[in-house]
Formats: C-alpha cells, sequence, structure tokens
C-alpha cells in the first residue's frame, strides 16, 4: 500500500488548514477539507489544526459535529497542532473548556503568553534527524501528561510533542516548517493503522 | 530579501515575519469583530470570532460624530485584553509610530495601522519592521498592498469604506488586488521590471507575486461587511478572513445596540456575530449560508457609499 491510498482529512473550520493540506498533499496523501460531520466518512486519519479553539467548539456545537469527532478521534489516527491539541486533551484550562477528551494530558492555554511572546526554537526530539526548528504562536503548555503517552519531545522541559495511542499532539507548528519529519510520521501512523484493520479485515473475513 | 525575513525587526534570529505571519494563518477561515466595551468582547468570543479589534468608536460613529479618531484608550484595551483569550487587535493613526509603540508595549496580538483613525502622517507610514508586534494595513489594489509589505506589514486587507455597511468597495478593492495578481502571473520576466514601477511597489515583490500567484502574507477583508452573505462573497472572492466592524453591534449608523439593558438588542448582536461566523466557514456552501442569515434579527441600517462625498472617504487615506 503507498501514501497515494491514503486519505487524511484537515477539520477546516477555522485556522491553518490549508498550510497542513498543502503538506499532506506534497507527500503523497489526499487531503480533504472537513468543514461538515458528514465529511469525516471514509478518511483514514484527521488533523485538527492551529487557530482558535473557542472557535472550533462553536462550530462543532453546530449539526452533531462534536459527537461525531469524538467518536471519529477514538476510533482513527489524529494529529492536533496547538488548538487542536486543546481540542483534544482531556484537561484543558485557563480557561476551563470543553474537549474530546481523548489525550491523556493537561494543557493550559496561552501559557507561553501572548503574540510577542511567540517564538521559533531549536529543539531535540526522539525523531530520527537531530533537532527541530519548531514555531510557536501564542502556544498552549502541555502541562502534564498521563503514563501512557510518550513524549517524543520537550521545550525547557515542558512537552511539545506526545503521542498516546493513535493520537499525536504538538503544541508548535509543524505546518509553519520546512522540516516534514512530524507529518511523515504521522502518515506513518495512518498508513499502520490502516494495514492493521484491513489485516484484521481480511482474518475475520 | 532582508525586509522579507525579518532581519530588521529587531528579533535578532531572523524569523519576524514567519512569526507574525504564523499568528495570521491562525486567524484564517474566521471572523474578526469591532468591539467597543468588554461585554461587546465577551459576545464576541461566545459568538465564535477569532479575534476582536478593540477601539472606542467603530467606524460608523466616527464617520457620524467627527472629529479627530485617535488610538484606543489603553485602559479600555487591556480590561478587553483580560477578559477574552482569543487575539486583541487594536488601532494605531497611519504614520503614529508611537501610538504603534504603547499598543505593543500593552501587549496586544496584532496592530491595525488603519485609515478608521485620522492619519498623523501624510507622507510615511510606520516603519513596521522596528516591531516585534505583527501589523495589518488595508490596500485598495496589488501596489498599496506591496508598499504595505515592504514596510513589514504581516497581514492586508482589503480597506473597502469603513463604516457603511455597504460592501461595494471591499468587493471592488478585492477584485481588483486579485485580477492584478492574476495578470503578474501571465506576464514576461522582463516585463515584472514596468509592472514593479505602474504598481509603485518593489521589484523583489512583484517578482515573488508573479512566482507564487498570491501575496506574500494572508489577505483579509474589511470595510463595510455587514451580513451573512457579504461575508460569503468576500470569501468567494479570495478573501482569508474578513474584519467586521459595525455591522454586529450598530443599530442606527452613530447608534450601538444596547446590550447591556435591553435583551432583544443583545440577542440581536449574538445572532448577527454568530450568523457572520457560520457564514465565513461555510461561504461555499449557499444552504448554511441562507441558514445563517436566517437566524439574523435585524441589519445595521447602513450609508449607501456612494452617496458619501469624496473628502469624507477613509479608504483615500494612505498612500
Amino acid at each position: 500500500m503507498t501514501s497515494e491510498h491514503l486519505t487524511i482529512g484537515v477539520l477546516a473550520v477555522q485556522g491553518a488548514f490549508e498550510a497542513h493540506a498543502q503538506v499532506l498533499r506534497s507527500l503523497g496523501v489526499n487531503a480533504p477539507l472537513v468543514r461538515l460531520p458528514e465529511d469525516l466518512a471514509s478518511l483514514d486519519g484527521l488533523i485538527l489544526p492551529g487557530g482558535e479553539s473557542t472557535t472550533f467548539l462553536k462550530h462543532l456545537e453546530r449539526n452533531g459535529f462534536f459527537n461525531a469527532l469524538a467518536t471519529f478521534v477514538q476510533q482513527k489516527p489524529s494529529f492536533g497542532t496547538c488548538a487542536g491539541t486543546i481540542l483534544l486533551a482531556k484537561d484543558v484550562r485557563n480557561p476551563v473548556q470543553k474537549s474530546l477528551a481523548v489525550l491523556d494530558a493537561t494543557v493550559e492555554r496561552n501559557a507561553y503568553g501572548r503574540q510577542i511572546d511567540s517564538t521559533i526554537q531549536e529543539t531535540e526530539t526522539t525523531l530520527p534527524g537531530g533537532t527541530m526548528e519548531m514555531v510557536y504562536i501564542r502556544a498552549p503548555r502541555i502541562a502534564a501528561v498521563g503514563d501512557g503517552v510518550e513524549v517524543l519531545a520537550r521545550r525547557n522541559g515542558d512537552p511539545v510533542l506526545i503521542r498516546e495511542g493513535r493520537i499525536l499532539a504538538a503544541t508548535f507548528h509543524p505546518e509553519l516548517s520546512a522540516d516534514r519529519r512530524v507529518h511523515e510520521f504521522f502518515v506513518e501512523m495512518v498508513r499502520r493503522e490502516k494495514l492493521a484493520h484491513s489485516a484484521t479485515a481480511a482474518h475475520a473475513g | 530579501m532582508s525586509h522579507l525575513n525579518g532581519s530588521t525587526s529587531g528579533n535578532p534570529s531572523g524569523t519576524g515575519l514567519r512569526l507574525k505571519t504564523g499568528l495570521a494563518e491562525m486567524l484564517k477561515g474566521g471572523v474578526i469583530m469591532d468591539v467597543m466595551n468588554v461585554e461587546q468582547a465577551r459576545i464576541a468570543e461566545e459568538a465564535g470570532a477569532v479575534s476582536v479589534m478593540a477601539l472606542e468608536r467603530v467606524p460608523a460613529m466616527i464617520r457620524a460624530e467627527g472629529g479627530v479618531a485617535r488610538m484606543a484608550n489603553p485602559k479600555l484595551i487591556k480590561e478587553i485584553m483580560q477578559t477574552v483569550s482569543i487575539p486583541v487587535m487594536a488601532k494605531a493613526r497611519i504614520g503614529h509610530f508611537v501610538e504603534a509603540q504603547v499598543l505593543e508595549q500593552l501587549g496586544v496580538d496584532f496592530i491595525d495601522e488603519s485609515e478608521v483613525l485620522t492619519p498623523a502622517d501624510e507622507t510615511y507610514h510606520i516603519d513596521k519592521h522596528a516591531f516585534k508586534t505583527p501589523f495589518v494595513c488595508g490596500a485598495r489594489n496589488l501596489g498599496e498592498a506591496l508598499r504595505r509589505i515592504a514596510e513589514g506589514a504581516a497581514m492586508i486587507r482589503t480597506k473597502g469604506e469603513p463604516g457603511t455597511g455597504d460592501v461595494v468597495h471591499a468587493v471592488q478593492h478585492m477584485r481588483t488586488i486579485t485580477r492584478e495578481i492574476r495578470i503578474l502571473t501571465a506576464l514576461r520576466e522582463e516585463e515584472l521590471y514596468n509592472e514593479a514601477k505602474q504598481h509603485g511597489a518593489p521589484y523583489e515583490l512583484v517578482r515573488m507575486v508573479a512566482q507564487e500567484g498570491k501575496l506574500p502574507v494572508p489577505n483579509f477583508s474589511a470595510g463595510g461587511i455587514a451580513t451573512p452573505a457579504d461575508a460569503a462573497l468576500m470569501m468567494q472572492l479570495g478573501a482569508e478572513t474578513v474584519f467586521v466592524g459595525s455591522g454586529i453591534f450598530m443599530k442606527e449608523r452613530a447608534t450601538p445596540l444596547d446590550i447591556e439593558n435591553d435583551p432583544k438588542e443583545r440577542a440581536e448582536a449574538v445572532s448577527r456575530a454568530k450568523a457572520i461566523v457560520i457564514a465565513a466557514t461555510h461561504f461555499n456552501d449557499p444552504k448554511i449560508v441562507a441558514e445563517a442569515s436566517e437566524l439574523v434579527t435585524g441589519t445595521m441600517k447602513g450609508l449607501a457609499a456612494a452617496a458619501i462625498e469624496e473628502a469624507q472617504l477613509m479608504q483615500t487615506r494612505g498612500w
């Protein structure tokens, strides 16, 4: 199976969805924009981009989108960046807000300050290929993670790239850097999940 | 190109412009709402605004009341920053770099060097590279957009005609900018030098637009957007996000809806704000734009832009 057969949607109710879709397309993946609950059908995975999480929640209130998305992220690989990570986390603070609660992490919104404190840093990561440029825009902070969460990179001790099962989450914006490793890592997660799923289906058949 | 990589922005890592346009990327597909007090800011956030613009008088009031329009009082801006979790923008007068310094000091997330306020300089705009805070500037055509980008703007918006509720000039400006971009993409290399001269814009930026087919920074729309259909129209014409100024909280030209004391007027403001947010996301889906339009109770009365005398236009401010 090649990546040409993979379809990874990008949640496009608001935010930096186009930048993610461009990276996915450059990796040979179909990347439809997801604006309605029915757009989730037939996706192998989903990216929840950066943007304003309060705005996302307003759109998700309509037409059962929130519940459809909550079901999707429990079943298929999903990757959140920034506001997307806020949406995936179990515990959101500053202020407390509703979330899909599939990622065992505590996330504080705007914890590093306002836009004036936005920054680009070179950071160590467990992904092969050396340090990685990480773009932080009014970033949230992952204050705590559960035992089942793997930390792939840290910024001054705080986790900034984490994985728990099918969920990948970053507080920075890999879609704004030329380095494609995080997206490649996620595409690989989606490919393996799809392979495993089709193998199980074949076995059951 | 030092003027694009932000190396003069006071950010030694040379990453200034990427961080500035990065925030603009996060605002895409959304609605930025003008607010004059904490309660309006709260309504805007609850309705799903991606950002609020803090100001003392919306353009419709400035237009009706006259006088010199200046940067808002820092106290008001700080109160609004403390109230909402979304980014807060504020306006500085064209060329008034000290108002911009004050706004940066307050920590606002975006500064709008705006023709809505009375210009402080009739020749020079603010050197926006000198700031770490990103700037948005208005433009009526490609040349104006590229001049502002050369000065360091991280986001461009159409000017339209502010405070009117009449979208006609926003449409005209967006159509002009996108048409001029499409023309550049069809020209030969050697023709671009003359285009740069015609547009009054730096050759490097003209060449970049010719190659990419878009502005090097996000392209938003403002100026007269008052309804969900207006928002969807601007998005279909190429805007990546819309600013709504007087369209949400104004009743008559110079009178805001009484959201504090009148539940009906508060509901009206909420309905307009929510509906425009829905339409900006689902701009390509007429069924949803229709549903959103149906939610709206009442619309800003507005002022036909064609009826405004030349000297009263705000869009001609800026050089």
